[in-house]
């Protein structure tokens, strides 16, 4: 196993009475991008903050790049770049300002801090941006901008609290090739996320829900994992198949996709065909066993429809 | 080394955003402008052309006389007479008059055995307007030398008596510094009391306590670019004020510039102690209200620091802008230097360091 960027043991944090994270253990090898997934609310930026050491944990202890978090978290903050769930920089800055102030906190030389931003603003194509103020660029353009000051340092180790949330499907394409470019010199990527086909681009995942970790592995290990599982159900009046279905205790979920019903049955099941024609008089329907999606995942980790608290 | 780079940092950063709010920028220049032509023109502590009513129960000349000496101090403006006492205590209930004056059977008498000449009937409901005619209660008694009845030797006029003629200089002579004080003390705490606020509700917070920033450097360089505004707006309010209202300015610029500086530091640390309480810019506002109004009120400003209860006495030793009510008016009037008023000084000095380690110390970089 190559060296851990962060390793947590009974992680939880308590806000009064509700858990917010309740005992995720993660381990998080070094140069790969480590995806968050989760709802709404399931203690995604209560975890990353908890181990960027601005939230003390209740419980549990972390250990992120060899330092003990929170006693060491001043010295971690060198060497981690993150960027906060909303936008953090300032809106009556310019893009060159922003760049420039987060650069000098850092203690970066003023060769260097030039240097670096160039750099950068070629890289995240926000060269035609620089005079302007952070307050009149698009989501997507401030999403790159605060990408761009949380790497001005080089960090070991970035944080990304739900990176892409304002930006539309194919600058999200592009923003994933840069998380790739960081990966590939040898940056730690932590990103959190709800969309299922951004997780799917992780090297591995962990699934939040209610804080709990219900899963972590590959996705690709996590699909596999429900082989001879994943029904697709295809016929006349499908609402009214998938209620008769989800009365079969054999299935966890069934859920309408375009013209299919797809069922996740509880358990691998080689007649699965025959299960669920029971439930199906007439013969109308036809069964075919479907490879697992990361949102299947989802749903059998979680018991729960990801769509149910997903906002869009 | 990277210490004072990010305090330059900080104080970099405010400035720009300073400079990019026109309001507050605007605030800078226009209020101590404002303030002062508003009330450099318009607070006159002396009380100026109150009316006044007359009862003349004893016919004799030297009413005229005294009337008249009555009348050219200013504070009063005769406007009725009265027959009867009673008639002229129904005027003042009736809100006509403020005072009536009423001369008895006996004046020459009176006059001669140097007794009390006239009774004043004040309405002492508006203690300033009491205190005003308090005053003159003793000046007929002082000034009525010249009267023709010349039974006892002439007294003094008192210093008292003599600034009734003058009363239009000594105001702004006083309020011009105490207007300086009170504006620094108000914008100064205000700039800085919203200023962690504003980053925790804008969200910057969160980013930069992620940063290697130390909460004493982020103090200091919050505080840097307003000192700069603070000493444009004392300029302002002392330059343009003795050029409007003739206020001689008697010390040393240097001496000005050291009180100035420690007095605006000194609100702009309790500023951003301020900010680190508050969570929100409206509980910003509210608590920059409650400190600001003791300052004005018990600082000197408006009374005179020796009038006041003990009680209020103590309360306005711990604020700074007592102190520099004390300081400005030695230097600036004065002509006092810094090492003369040293325990204001200090005080001053004291005040800044406290409030600063306060707020470090308060200000955590978490989220807890
Ligand atoms: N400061 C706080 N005080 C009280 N409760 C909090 C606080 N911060 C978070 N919580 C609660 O903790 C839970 C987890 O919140 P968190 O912000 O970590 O979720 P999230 O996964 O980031 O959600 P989202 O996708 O909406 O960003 C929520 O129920 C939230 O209400
Ligand atoms: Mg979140």
């Amino acid at each position: 196993m190559t060296e851990l960027a962060i390793c947590t043991r009974q992680l939880t944090r308590r806000f009064g009475d509700a858990t917010a994270v309740g005992g995720v253990d993660l381990n998080i090898a070094r140069g790969q991008i480590y995806g968050f997934l989760g709802p709404n609310g399931s203690g995604k930026t209560t975890t990353i903050r908890m181990l960027c050491g601005l939230l003390t944990p209740t419980e549990g202890s972390v250990d992120v790049l060899g330092m003990r978090i929170p006693d060491e978290a001043e010295a971690l903050r060198r060497r981690i770049g993150y960027m906060t769930q909303k936008f953090a920089l300032y809106d009556d800055l310019t893009v060159e300002e922003n760049m420039r102030f987060i650069s000098r906190i850092f203690g970066l030389g003023r060769a260097q801090t030039t240097q670096r931003i160039n750099e950068l603003l070629e890289h995240y194509d926000l060269v035609a941006m620089r005079r302007r103020r952070a307050a009149d660029m698009s989501g997507g353009q401030r999403q790159r901008l605060a990408l761009a000051t949380a790497t001005l340092h080089r960090p070991e180790l970035l944080f990304l609290d739900e990176p892409t949330s304002a930006v539309d499907p194919e600058n999200r394409r592009a923003f994933w090739e840069k998380l790739f470019d960081l990966v590939d010199q040898g940056t730690t990527i932590l990103v959190s996320t709800h969309y299922m086909d951004e997780a799917e681009r992780c090297h591995e995942l962990a699934i939040l829900n209610l804080g709990q970790l219900c899963a972590q592995g590959s996705p690709a290990r996590l699909m596999h994992q429900l082989g001879g599982r994943v029904v697709e159900v295809h016929g006349p009046k499908l609402r009214q198949a998938k209620d008769a279905l989800l009365q079969l205790p054999q299935v966890q979920s069934a859920a309408q996709q375009g013209l299919a019903l797809r069922v996740l049955l509880r358990e691998p099941c080689q007649d699965a065909a025959t299960i669920l024609a029971s439930a199906l008089p007439g013969g109308e329907h036809s069964f075919e066993e479907a490879r697992a999606s990361l949102e299947d995942v989802f749903v059998a980790s979680t018991g729960d429809n990801p769509h149910a608290e997903r906002h869009q | 080394m990277s210490a004072i780079a990010r305090i330059g940092a900080v104080a970099d950063k405010e400035f720009r955003q300073l400079s990019r709010d026109r309001i507050t920028f605007g605030m800078v220049v226009m209020l101590p402008l404002i303030y002062l032509l508003l009330f450099g023109y318009a607070i006159n502590p002396m009380v100026r052309d109150l009316p006044i009513g007359i009862v003349d129960l004893s016919g004799s000349a030297a009413v005229r006389a005294i009337t008249e000496q009555v009348r050219v101090t200013q504070v009063v403006d005769i406007v009725a007479t009265y027959a009867t006492p009673a008639e002229a205590e129904a005027a003042l209930i009736a809100g006509e008059v403020r005072a009536v004056l009423v001369f008895p059977h006996n004046l020459t008498q009176r006059l001669a055995s140097g007794d009390v000449v006239a009774q004043w009937m004040v309405d002492g409901s508006d203690t300033m307007i009491g205190n005003a005619l308090l005053g003159l209660r003793e000046m007929p008694l002082q000034l009525e030398a010249g009267v023709p009845v010349g039974a006892y030797g002439p007294r003094k006029p008192s210093f008292e008596v003599a600034l009734f003629f003058n009363p239009e200089r000594r105001s702004a002579v006083n309020i011009v510094p105490g207007l300086a004080a009170i504006t620094l003390t108000m914008t100064m705490i205000l700039f800085t009391s919203v200023a962690l606020v504003r980053e925790r509700e804008h969200g910057n917070l969160e980013l930069l306590i992620t940063t290697p920033i130390h909460p004493l450097e982020l103090m200091i360089g919050k505080l840097l670019p307003y000192v700069l505004a603070g000493l444009v707006q004392l300029v302002i309010i002392l330059g343009l004020g003795s050029v409007l209202f003739s206020v001689a300015f008697q010390g040393s610029l240097v001496h000005l510039g050291v009180v100035t500086v420690l007095f605006i530091v000194a609100n702009l640390a309790l500023g951003l102690l301020i900010s680190t309480i508050a969570q929100t810019q409206m509980q910003a506002m509210q608590l920059t209200i409650f400190v600001l109004l003791p300052s004005v009120l018990l600082s000197g400003f408006m009374f005179p620091y020796e009038a006041m209860p003990v009680a209020a006495q103590y309360i306005a030793e711990v604020l700074p802008a007592t102190h520099f009510m004390r300081l400005i008016r030695g230097v600036f009037l004065r002509g006092a230097d810094s090492m003369q008023l040293l325990p204001d000084v200090l005080w001053l000095a004291a005040f800044t360091a406290i409030m600063l380690a306060i707020a470090t110390h308060r200000f955590t970089k978490t989220l807890d």
